[in-house]
């Protein structure tokens, strides 16, 4: 079964879906942080073994045999670092978009149109 | 039963994915938003990350969606039906 | 309509690669070496029950390092983007708002203590359940949002926090380098610095729960001066 990995690339799909077609710049980033949502469940997804518990070795998991009972500790470790950079990446667009909205009163991407070659 | 629950869970965080990116109301979208990484931290609780289970509630579907108030609060609402 | 075929497209072009992907995948049944190796030395050689906090801290301690430093430079930006004197709006726009409810004003105060020592709680016990610098950072930052959002007259103390937020990033640096001194030319970052203490206590895994605490509180003071500057005075 690998319904959560389907779940992943779907939100994945759906977030770049977004991000082409919408024209409104908030629209855009939350197309961007669907996206990150979706690549956070396929890593997750892959770091996961069936009938284990979390990387945590408590009164549940025997601290000899720990290798075969906890799932995969890497991608979460590395998933955790990626929601708090995204965090930071989606303020810093943010911004940049409340300083664009002043110069020119648009959200539309449409309206700027001076970097476009 | 785990499997009902994933493709139930699945089917919402997807409605709630089209409907943050297709309601004109900028705000609703992003509560909208903001329900997709609560629903996704409840999967990564089934999928026995609870560290990240804890990250995505506390700042993907807590500060993110804050971020994005006073953002929205600084530019406009609603979206422009001629775009 | 073109554009909306051409993104069509795209996306279709994406999932033609999705899917063998998703047929041809199967679960691991096995954990990798390098896991293997965490999770045996993680409890074994640096004391540490949660092993997620013992990769992030120390055996992956470089890259945290680089992604405090991101949240900086991302927080600097905002800070930059948002100086007074950027924005051409001179005039002092008189917005005259009106005062929060004094249930609101003495229940967020009630609860300011409260929420702020459960950030605490969360970054101290990094090392031995769910949680860490991160999570407690962000809890933190809530704390300053609620006051925001109660008080409309609510200033942060800018020298408090930046000094709070400078000194941690600096003596996390000065933590790292203490490995290189003490435990030799390869182990920046390395938590037995300290002893390692008594398996599942809080006083436990040397210096882990000293590093996500300085984590912790430069992660709060960031996030809380980027809400500060996203809401900004100028309406």
């Amino acid at each position: 079964m690998n319904l959560i990995l389907i779940l992943g690339f779907m939100l994945l799909a759906i977030g770049f879906w977004g991000m082409l077609t919408q024209k409104n710049m908030i629209k855009i980033v939350i197309g961007l942080t669907i996206a990150e949502v979706g690549v956070q469940i396929i890593m997750i997804s892959i770091g996961y073994i069936k009938e284990r518990t979390a990387p945590i070795l408590d009164s549940a998991v025997p601290l000899a045999d720990a290798v075969n009972k906890v799932v995969d500790p890497i991608p979460q470790a590395l998933v955790l670092t990626a929601i708090v950079i995204g965090v930071a990446v989606n303020a810093l667009i943010l911004s940049f978009i409340i300083r664009l909205y002043k110069e020119k009163k648009s959200l539309s991407i449409d309206d700027y149109k001076e970097m476009k070659w | 039963m785990t499997d009902v629950f994933i493709i139930v869970l699945g089917l919402v965080m997807i409605v709630f994915a089209i409907l943050a990116l297709y309601l004109k109301d900028l705000v609703a979208s992003v509560i909208a938003a903001g329900v997709l990484s609560l629903f996704a931290s409840i999967l990564y609780l089934i999928m026995q990350a609870p560290d990240v289970a804890m990250t995505e509630a506390a700042i993907g579907a807590g500060l993110l969606t804050m971020i994005f108030l006073l953002a929205i609060k600084k530019t406009k609402q609603i979206e422009d039906p001629n775009d | 309509m073109i554009k909306k075929i051409f993104s069509l497209i795209i996306i279709a072009g994406l999932l033609t690669v999705f899917i063998p992907i998703i047929l041809n995948f199967s679960f691991q049944t096995d954990l990798p070496d390098v896991a293997k190796s965490y999770v045996e030395k993680g409890s074994k050689d640096l004391g540490a029950m949660n092993i997620v906090t013992a990769i992030i801290v120390t055996f992956r301690g470089l890259d945290t390092l680089g992604e405090v430093a991101v949240l900086f430079i991302a927080a600097t930006g905002i800070a930059v983007l948002f100086r007074k004197n950027a924005i051409n709006d001179k005039r002092p726009k008189q917005i005259s708002k009106r005062d929060s409810s004094e249930i609101l004003l003495t229940g967020i105060r009630l609860l300011a203590p409260v929420i702020l020592i459960f950030g605490i709680y969360i970054f101290l016990n990094g090392h031995l359940s769910p949680g860490g610098g991160f999570q407690g950072g962000a809890v933190i930052a809530t704390v300053v949002l609620l006051l925001f959002l109660s008080d409309s007259s609510y200033k942060i103390n800018h020298k408090i926090f930046g000094f709070i937020e400078s000194f941690s990033g600096v003596s996390y640096v000065i933590i790292g380098f203490l490995g290189l001194v003490l435990m030799g030319a390869d182990n920046f970052l390395d938590n037995r610095i300290l002893p390692l203490g008594e398996f599942g206590t809080i006083l436990s895994a040397g210096a882990i729960p000293i590093i996500y605490t300085l984590v912790g509180l430069k992660v709060g003071t960031e996030l809380a001066s980027v809400l500060d500057n996203m809401k900004g005075d100028i309406e």
